[in-house]
C-alpha cells in the first residue's frame, strides 16, 4: 500500500486534489495586475514576496460559472510549471489527505475535453469524489489553446 | 574532467584566439617584431603546458609550429602567406584536438604527421604542399566555453593578494596554485619550458621551491639568468615583467640564485627592469607599460554563474530599496529617512560595480574577425584590410554574446558582397585593397557599432525590382521611396539572401535574422549606402539588458512600463495644448514639426474598457527600426529603473508585452514591447528621423508645386495640384440643374456634370457654389466644394496612404494636414457622367 499526499480544494463546490509535493504555498491573490489581451483564464500577475506570479482562475479554466457576489475571498495555490510561478485561484482549501494509490481510478470517459485533459484521475472518497488535477496540463500553453 | 585540464582548456582557448588575430597582423607586417614575439610566446606556452600535462599529440603539433615560428623569428625564413596558412592550420588542428579533449577528457587518437611533416619541411626551407595537410573543421563555439571566465578587475589592495592576482591573471600557462600546477617546475627538465613557467608563475614558486630558497620576487628576477635562450627570455621579460614588478616588496634584493643558469644574459632589455622594480613605489601600477597589452591588468577569474547570481541579487536589492523608499516617502517623521538614503546610495553604487564586472570589451567579440577576413580574402581572391577601432569599448557580456554572430555575419557579407574583386577595384581607380572598418563607441546609454566597407554599395535598382517581385510593396509605392527607404528592405523578412544586394549568392542567415537578433536585445540597426562608395551599417545596442530605465505610463486606469530606449520624446496634447490630435477617417495623427505622426492609442489597442479618447493627454514618440509612431497614453507617471522579468509561458502569446517588473510600491506592471505594439496597430508609415539627412535630399529632389487648398465634404482640408484645375468658378446654386440624383451646369454652351466629394449632396442648396473645373479630352466636369481656402506652393510629400477612393493620401501642406485629391478618380466619374448622357460624346467641351 503506497500513500500519497494531496492538497484538497474546492472550486464551484467540486472537490479537487493536487499532489501536495507540487504545491509550494497557499496565498490570497491580492494586488492583481490584469494582463490585457490575454486569455480569459488569466486572472493577472501579482507580486508574491518579490516573485512575479501568474494567477490563473480555476473556475474559468474549468468552464465553471464565475464566483457569486459576497463569496469569501478566494485563495490561490502556488505551483511551479516549467520554471514559471503560477497561482491557481480557487474557492477554498480543505485539508491535506493521505490517499492510497489502490483507490485511484482513471478518469471516466464521458468528461468534456476541457476536463478530461487536465484530470489525472479520481479517488472515491466516502462522501464524494476527489478529482485529481494535473498542474502541468492545467497551466500549459498548448493545452490551454486546445481547451 | 581534471581541474588542471579544464583550466588549461580555458586559457589555451584564449591564447589561441589571440594567436589567430596576431598571426594575421603579423602576415600583413612581418617586420613587426613584437607581434611575432607575442605569437611565439603563446605557442611556446601551449607547448610547454601540453608537455607537462602529458598531451603528446598537442605537444608535437605545437612544437612543430613553434619551430617554424622560431625560424621566422631568427630571420632565417621569409614570411609567406603559405607559411602563415600552415601555422594557422596547426592552430586549427590544436583547436580540434582541444575540442575533443574538452568533450572526452582525453586527447583523441589521430595522426598529425601530415601537418607536422609540412611544418618541418617549411622550417627546413623546403617546398611545401599545403594540400597535403588535411583540413579540419574547427568547432564553432569557443573551447572551454562552459568555464568561460569573466575578467574581474580589482584594485591593488595588499601585496600578497595582488601578487596572487597577477599570477592568476596572466596569460595561458599559469594555473591557480591550488591545482598543484606548481609541481611542474620541479618536474620538467627542458630549460626552455622552465623559463616559460618561471616567467608566468613567479609568486607560486614560493610553494614549489624549498622554503627559504627563493622568495617570490627573486624567483622572478632570477629568470634572466636561468634561461639558456636569451632571446626567448627577452620576449618573456618584455611582456611580463611589469606584472610582478610593481607588487614586488621593496626590500627584495635581486639575489642571483642561478645555480642552474648555464648561460649569461645577453639581452639588455630585461636586465634593467629587475633593478628598477624595487624603486617603484608599491601600489603604483604602470599597467600601460606593457607594449602588447597582455596580462597586465590585475584580475582574477570568476565563474560567470557567480556573476550572474550576484547580478540577480543586486537586482532584487534594487527592487527592495525602491520599495523601502516608497514606504519612507509616505511617512514624514521617519527616523529611517537618513540611513535609508545612505542605503539607497550604496545600493546604487553596488549595482554600478556589479554591472562593471559584467562588462567586457567589445574586442572580445571581434577576436575571430581578423582570421575570418584573412580566410575570406584568400577564398574570394580579394585583398581586404580589416580596420578595427574602439575595441576597448565595454558592454555587458550577455549583450556581447548576442551580437557576436550578427557581427560575424555582417563582416562576411561586406567581404563577400560589398567589396569588389581586386581587378574591378583597380579598374575603377579605387585602392586595390578593400577596407572593412569596424568601429565601436559609446553614445548615451548605448553602444554604437559601425561596420562599413568601401565597396560598390547596394544595388538600389535590383533591390527595387526584388521588392516588387516579392510583393513587399507596389511599384507605385517603391517609386515614391527614397533610396534609403529602399535599402532598408534588405532587412525585411523574406528578402532572401540569394537576392540580396548583389548577384552573388548569400550564405548563412539573412539580414532579417541579423535585425531580429539585434532588436531582440533592444537594439536598432540601420544602413546607408552610396553607389561606388560603400555601405555602412550602424547598430545601436543598449549597454545592458538586466536593468532598463522605463517610463511608467497610465492608460485605461492601468499602469504600464515603456522602455525609455525606444521613446524619442514626449508630447503633451489635449485641447489646450499646442499639439492637437487630428483625425483622418478614424485614424489618429499628430502634426509634429511639419510631419504627420500616425498614432496608436494604448488603451483601445489593449482593449481596456476604461479607455476613452478624452484621456489622451500624452503622445510618446516611439522609434522602432525604421518606423516611427506616437503612442497615446492617458498619463506619464514616473521614470524608474526596472528589472525585466520574463512573462510566464502561459502569457507568451500576448506579444505586446516583453516582460513584467515589480515597481517600488510592490505592484507588478507589464512592460510594453513597442515593436509588437506598432505591428498590432496596423501598417504604419515608414518614416525616419530627419537627422539622417533624408529630408535634405528629398527637399532637393521634389520641387515645390502650387496647390489649391479647399474645404469640401467635411473632415480634413483638401488639396489638389493647381495644374490639374482648368478654372475656378463661382456659380449661383439656382443655375445648377438637378435630375435624379445627378447635377449639371450649363457651362459655355455645354452641359457640364457637377460632382460633390461624396456625391451630389455636397452641392450647396443656396447662395454661390464654388466649383473646381477639370477638363479632359473632350469633356469638362465641375467639382463642388464648400470653400476655396488658398493657393500655396509647397513640396508635395504624401505620408499616409488613403483608404478610400478619390483621395491619394495625406500630406502636410503649408503646415496643415491635408487630404490630397485623386484627380484621376474624378475624371473617370465625370467621364462616366458624360457617357450616361445620350449624345454627350458628340459634344465638345470648350476648355
Amino acid at each position: 500500500m503506497s500513500l500519497r499526499d494531496y492538497v484538497t480544494l474546492r472550486v464551484g463546490g467540486q472537490l479537487f486534489g493536487v499532489d501536495a509535493a507540487r504545491v509550494h504555498d497557499v496565498f490570497h491573490p491580492r494586488g492583481l495586475t490584469p494582463v490585457p489581451l490575454s486569455r480569459s483564464e488569466i486572472a493577472g500577475v501579482l507580486n508574491l514576496r518579490g516573485r512575479i506570479v501568474t494567477a490563473v482562475c480555476a473556475r474559468r479554466r474549468l468552464g465553471l460559472p464565475p464566483r457569486e457576489d459576497g463569496a469569501p475571498e478566494p485563495l490561490a495555490i502556488g505551483l511551479e510549471v516549467q520554471g514559471d510561478s503560477y497561482g491557481l485561484v480557487i474557492d477554498s482549501v480543505d485539508e491535506v489527505l493521505k490517499l492510497d494509490d489502490e483507490k485511484f481510478h482513471a478518469p471516466p470517459g464521458n468528461l468534456p475535453p476541457r476536463w478530461s485533459d487536465i484530470i489525472v484521475g479520481v479517488y472515491q472518497l466516502e462522501k464524494e469524489l476527489l478529482i485529481v488535477l494535473d498542474p502541468h496540463t492545467l497551466l500549459d500553453n498548448s493545452h490551454l489553446k486546445a481547451a | 574532467m581534471d581541474d588542471l585540464i579544464a583550466e588549461f582548456l580555458t586559457e589555451t582557448a584564449e591564447s589561441l584566439e589571440v594567436v589567430d588575430s596576431e598571426l594575421v597582423k603579423f602576415e600583413a607586417n612581418p617586420n613587426e617584431r613584437k607581434t611575432l614575439d607575442n605569437i611565439f610566446r603563446l605557442v611556446h606556452t601551449i607547448k610547454g603546458t601540453c608537455g607537462f600535462l602529458g598531451l603528446s599529440r598537442l605537444e608535437a603539433v605545437a612544437h612543430a609550429g613553434e619551430t617554424l615560428l622560431g625560424r621566422f623569428r631568427d630571420g632565417k625564413l621569409e614570411v609567406t602567406p603559405d607559411a602563415v596558412t600552415l601555422v594557422l592550420h596547426s592552430i586549427d588542428r590544436i583547436k580540434v584536438i582541444l575540442a575533443a579533449l574538452e568533450a572526452t577528457g582525453n586527447e583523441p587518437d589521430g595522426d598529425d604527421h601530415d601537418l607536422i611533416s609540412q611544418l618541418e619541411a617549411m622550417a627546413e626551407g623546403h617546398a611545401v604542399d599545403l594540400n597535403a595537410v588535411h583540413k579540419v573543421e574547427v568547432p564553432d563555439r569557443p573551447i572551454g566555453g562552459d568555464i568561460e571566465p569573466a575578467e574581474l578587475n580589482i584594485p591593488a589592495v595588499s601585496t600578497a593578494a595582488a601578487a596572487e592576482a597577477a599570477a592568476t591573471g596572466l596569460q595561458a600557462g599559469d594555473v591557480d596554485p591550488a591545482t598543484g600546477r606548481t609541481l611542474r617546475i620541479g618536474e620538467v627538465s627542458e630549460a626552455e619550458l622552465e623559463a616559460a613557467f618561471a616567467a608566468a608563475d613567479g609568486p607560486d614558486q614560493e610553494n614549489s621551491l624549498k622554503p627559504g630558497d627563493v622568495d617570490p620576487a627573486t624567483g622572478r628576477t632570477l629568470r634572466p639568468g636561468e634561461v639558456s635562450e636569451a632571446d626567448l627570455e627577452a620576449a618573456f621579460a618584455a611582456a611580463e615583467a611589469p606584472d610582478w614588478m610593481d607588487e614586488a616588496p621593496a626590500d627584495v634584493k635581486p639575489e642571483p640564485a642561478a645555480e642552474k643558469a648555464p648561460e649569461p644574459v645577453k639581452a639588455a632589455a630585461p636586465a634593467p627592469r629587475p633593478e628598477a622594480a624595487p624603486a617603484a613605489p608599491a601600489g603604483q601600477s604602470p599597467m600601460g607599460d606593457d607594449p602588447q597589452g597582455i596580462a597586465t591588468t590585475q584580475s582574477i577569474r570568476v565563474s560567470v554563474d557567480v556573476l550572474e547570481g550576484l547580478m540577480t541579487l543586486v537586482s532584487e536589492m534594487v527592487l527592495t530599496r525602491n520599495q523601502l523608499l516608497q514606504i519612507s516617502r509616505n511617512r514624514e517623521d521617519s527616523a529611517f529617512a537618513t540611513p535609508l538614503q545612505r542605503l539607497s546610495t550604496l545600493t546604487g553604487e553596488l549595482q554600478d560595480s556589479v554591472m562593471k564586472t559584467r562588462m567586457q570589451p567589445i574586442g572580445a567579440a571581434w577576436k575571430k574577425l581578423p582570421r575570418l577576413v584573412r580566410d575570406l580574402s584568400y577564398e574570394l581572391n580579394k585583398k581586404i584590410d580589416l580596420v578595427m577601432e574602439g575595441e576597448g569599448t565595454e558592454l555587458d557580456r550577455q549583450v556581447l554574446e548576442l551580437i557576436r554572430d550578427p557581427l560575424t555575419h555582417m563582416v562576411r557579407n561586406s567581404a563577400d558582397h560589398g567589396l569588389e574583386p581586386t581587378e574591378e577595384r583597380v579598374q575603377l581607380g579605387k585602392p586595390a585593397n578593400g577596407t572593412i572598418k569596424l568601429a565601436a563607441f559609446h553614445e548615451g546609454g548605448y553602444i554604437v557599432i559601425r561596420i562599413s566597407d568601401n565597396g560598390r554599395g547596394l544595388n538600389t535598382g535590383r533591390i527595387r525590382e526584388k521588392i516588387i517581385e516579392k510583393g513587399l510593396a507596389s511599384r507605385g509605392e517603391v517609386d515614391g521611396m527614397s533610396d534609403q527607404q529602399i535599402h532598408r528592405f534588405i532587412f525585411a523578412p523574406g528578402f532572401s539572401t540569394a537576392a540580396k544586394v548583389t548577384n552573388l549568392s548569400g550564405r548563412g542567415v539573412g539580414m532579417d535574422v541579423v535585425r531580429t537578433n539585434i532588436e531582440q536585445i533592444g537594439g536598432q540597426i540601420d544602413l546607408t549606402s552610396a553607389p561606388g562608395q560603400g555601405t555602412t551599417f550602424t547598430i545601436k545596442i543598449p549597454l545592458t539588458l538586466a536593468i532598463v530605465s522605463a517610463l511608467i505610463v497610465g492608460a485605461g486606469g492601468q499602469k504600464f512600463a515603456v522602455p525609455q530606449t525606444s521613446v524619442l520624446e514626449l508630447v503633451r496634447t489635449g485641447a489646450a495644448a499646442e499639439h492637437r490630435i487630428e483625425k483622418i477617417n478614424d485614424s489618429l495623427v499628430l502634426r509634429l514639426r511639419e510631419k504627420l505622426l500616425p498614432l496608436v492609442q494604448l488603451g483601445p489597442t489593449l482593449q481596456l474598457e476604461a479607455a476613452t479618447d478624452e484621456d489622451a493627454t500624452f503622445v510618446m514618440v516611439i522609434q522602432v527600426g525604421e518606423r516611427r509612431y506616437g503612442l497615446v497614453v492617458a498619463d506619464v507617471l514616473d521614470t524608474e529603473e526596472i528589472v525585466v522579468k520574463p512573462l510566464a509561458t502561459i502569457l507568451r502569446d500576448v506579444d505586446v508585452f516583453s516582460g513584467a517588473t515589480i515597481l517600488g510600491d510592490g505592484s507588478v506592471v507589464l512592460i510594453l514591447d513597442p515593436n509588437a505594439l506598432s505591428e498590432r496597430a496596423g501598417n504604419m508609415l515608414e518614416e525616419k528621423q530627419a537627422e539622417d539627412g533624408e529630408d535634405a535630399v528629398e527637399a532637393g529632389d521634389s520641387a515645390k508645386v502650387a496647390m489649391l487648398l479647399f474645404k469640401a465634404g467635411g473632415g480634413a482640408p483638401k488639396a489638389v495640384e493647381l495644374e490639374h484645375i482648368t478654372r475656378l468658378e463661382h456659380v449661383e446654386v439656382e443655375k445648377i440643374e438637378r435630375m435624379d440624383g445627378r447635377a449639371a451646369l450649363q457651362y459655355r454652351g455645354k452641359l457640364m456634370p457637377i460632382l460633390g466629394l461624396n456625391g451630389t449632396q455636397d452641392i450647396l442648396s443656396e447662395g454661390i457654389q464654388p466649383l473646381l473645373v477639370f477638363t479632359g479630352e473632350g469633356y469638362a466636369m465641375g467639382l463642388a466644394v464648400d470653400e476655396i481656402v488658398d493657393v500655396v506652393e509647397d513640396r508635395l510629400q504624401i505620408e499616409l496612404s488613403a483608404d478610400r477612393p478619390g483621395v491619394r493620401g495625406t500630406a502636410v501642406v503649408s503646415g496643415r494636414a491635408c487630404e490630397i485629391l485623386d484627380v484621376d478618380y474624378y475624371h473617370l466619374q465625370g467621364l462616366a457622367e458624360h457617357q450616361r448622357r445620350p449624345g454627350a460624346s458628340s459634344e465638345r467641351a470648350v476648355a
